[in-house]
């Protein structure tokens, strides 16, 4: 299953500057993945040592930030976006 | 300009890694916050207090210690608010020492984002950006159209759709582009973050936020030089990102370091609204992993930030300096900021209500002392959220024209007050 995921501004000297690139899998963990695979370096950039994601990532599965769904666990199906976004000072 | 500059590269708070003075805004590595680092060297051999004293009575007094590279250009009035010593409140409250920072009446907007703006905005024009733009609950709204139009800097805001009429309007009226999304700050936010990454527009909170974030260290300065050069020992902020609790910290850890007042303890503590404390309700969990809000509810809406950027350095921050963080309902809310107005004659909004209210329920819990120097940090103007008190302050009387009815309506007023 193909997931478009958008990539942010810092993250995008890996996947030669699109801003939207595809990657396989049926949850985040999966999608992030593959993202590796295709785009080798990206997932220490959104992934600590230990596997999770870093503090000042924010993954977001269409509009809902998947700390509210089930972290990378969370399921993606066909016709999902999958958005990676660094955290925003307030305002 | 010095040949030596003061300020001088941006760092990853994470891992260190340098990055240069430009518009970016987090680390490629671990998305960490890039910070302005200084050259404290420099600053230390150029800034005395007498020198600061010979300044004009504005933020910029401390330009040393703000990432611009040349004289600010934007917001040269900003700052240097009143720090009033509160004793009505203090007697209420049962405190002996007791300051107001009162950023009710900043300049241009009447609050305190007009430190971040100008900070942000001088440095935009140093980068040649000739668009603004922001992410905002309202205040940092206003002040960024406001500051944009006396710079004659085009500008953006987004801004969630259901805000208070009078933040919309206190932006629609210098001629900025005013967005309203329909939803979540947070969700302003992420779309802020992706429009960032298309156009090359200077995001005030995006990719100028570690210019922005440091225009908040005024604050702390400023309470140190009104306190006669000296730390208060307790200081109690509101909080939304976290991002202002986290440069007083800074502040006074800056002027201790470069020993313009006498280094000594100091804590700091974080004031939220119950319907959205995400940093409060980690601290009071002993965590450092913030949980965020998914649906802020509070009258408190410049502090509805669900997911606050700064929230771990805020939580270390208050737990470094022996701080802790409260919570308050709406109505306590309201109460606090009827509380500061009849007694110290200032017009808070629901954020300076939060902190009213927090600081009273940790003066009555024992948790700061009251027999110490304590400052609360108010950050805006009511007249910017009278929708939240509309119908909790009583209403005006009304009389015809008639000395008699004056009469009888003062001999009861007097009976009942």
């Amino acid at each position: 299953m193909t997931i478009p995921v958008r990539i942010p501004t810092p993250l995008r000297k890996l996947t030669n500057n699109q801003e939207v690139v595809e990657a396989q899998g049926s949850t985040i963990r999966e999608v992030i993945n593959s993202l590796e695979r295709n785009y080798p370096g990206l997932k220490e950039r959104i992934c600590d040592e230990q596997d999770n994601i870093r503090r000042f990532v924010n993954v977001f599965l269409n509009d809902e930030d998947i700390r509210f769904l089930n972290e990378s666990e969370t399921p993606v199906k066909l016709g999902d976006e999958v958005s990676i976004v660094p955290a925003i000072a307030g305002g | 300009m010095d040949k030596r500059p003061f300020f001088s590269h941006l760092r990853c708070r994470e891992c260190g890694r340098r990055y240069p003075k430009e518009a970016v805004h987090v680390c490629e590595f671990d998305f960490g916050p890039l910070e302005a680092a200084y050259d404290y060297e420099a600053v230390g051999e150029t800034v005395t207090r007498e020198k600061i004293l010979t300044r004009p009575r504005s933020m910029w007094r401390y330009r040393e210690l703000l990432p611009i590279e040349h004289e600010p250009t934007v917001g040269l009035q900003v700052g240097f608010t009143p720090l009033i010593p509160a004793r009505r409140l203090a007697q209420r409250l049962g405190v002996s020492e007791l300051y107001i920072k009162n950023d009710t009446v900043n300049y241009p907007t009447l609050s305190f984002k007009d430190r971040v703006v100008s900070v942000a905005l001088s440095r935009a024009k140093e980068l040649g950006i000739d668009t603004v733009a922001c992410a905002s609950t309202g205040n940092l709204a206003n002040s960024v159209a406001a500051n944009a139009a006396s710079a004659g800097l085009r500008s953006f805001v987004l801004i969630p759709a259901d805000l208070e009429p009078s933040k919309i309007l206190g932006s629609l009226v210098f001629g900025t582009n005013v967005i309203g999304i329909q939803g979540a700050y947070d969700q302003v936010n992420r779309l802020c973050a992706e429009v960032a990454g298309k156009y090359r527009w200077g995001f005030v909170n995006v990719n100028l936020r570690p210019y922005y974030a440091e225009g908040s260290k005024t604050m702390g300065f400023e309470i140190i030089e009104q306190l006669g050069w000296r730390l208060p020992r307790h200081t109690v902020v509101c909080m939304a990102s976290g991002s202002l609790l986290t440069k007083i910290y800074k502040a006074f850890n800056e002027f201790s370091q470069l020993g313009l007042v006498e280094p000594g303890q100091f804590s700091i503590y974080g004031a939220q609204a119950a319907g959205c404390s995400p940093i409060t309700t980690a601290v009071k969990n002993n965590t450092e992993v913030v949980r965020p809000v998914p649906k802020p509810h509070t009258i408190a809406k410049s502090l509805s930030i669900g997911t606050p950027a700064d929230g771990y350095y805020a939580i270390r921050t208050m737990k470094e300096t022996g701080g802790t963080a409260e919570d308050c309902t709406d109505p306590e809310i309201i109460e606090a900021i009827k509380l500061l107005a009849e007694t110290e004659g200032i017009f808070a909004e629901t954020a300076g209500g939060v902190t009213v209210a927090c600081a009273t329920k940790l003066i009555e819990s024992g948790r700061i002392p009251r027999n110490e120097s304590i400052v609360l940090c108010i950050t805006g103007h009511g007249l910017k959220t009278q929708e939240a008190i509309v119908d909790q302050v009583g209403k005006a009387r009304l009389i015809r024209p008639n000395l008699k009815e004056f009469e009888t309506l003062v001999e009861h007023a007097l009976q009942t007050s």
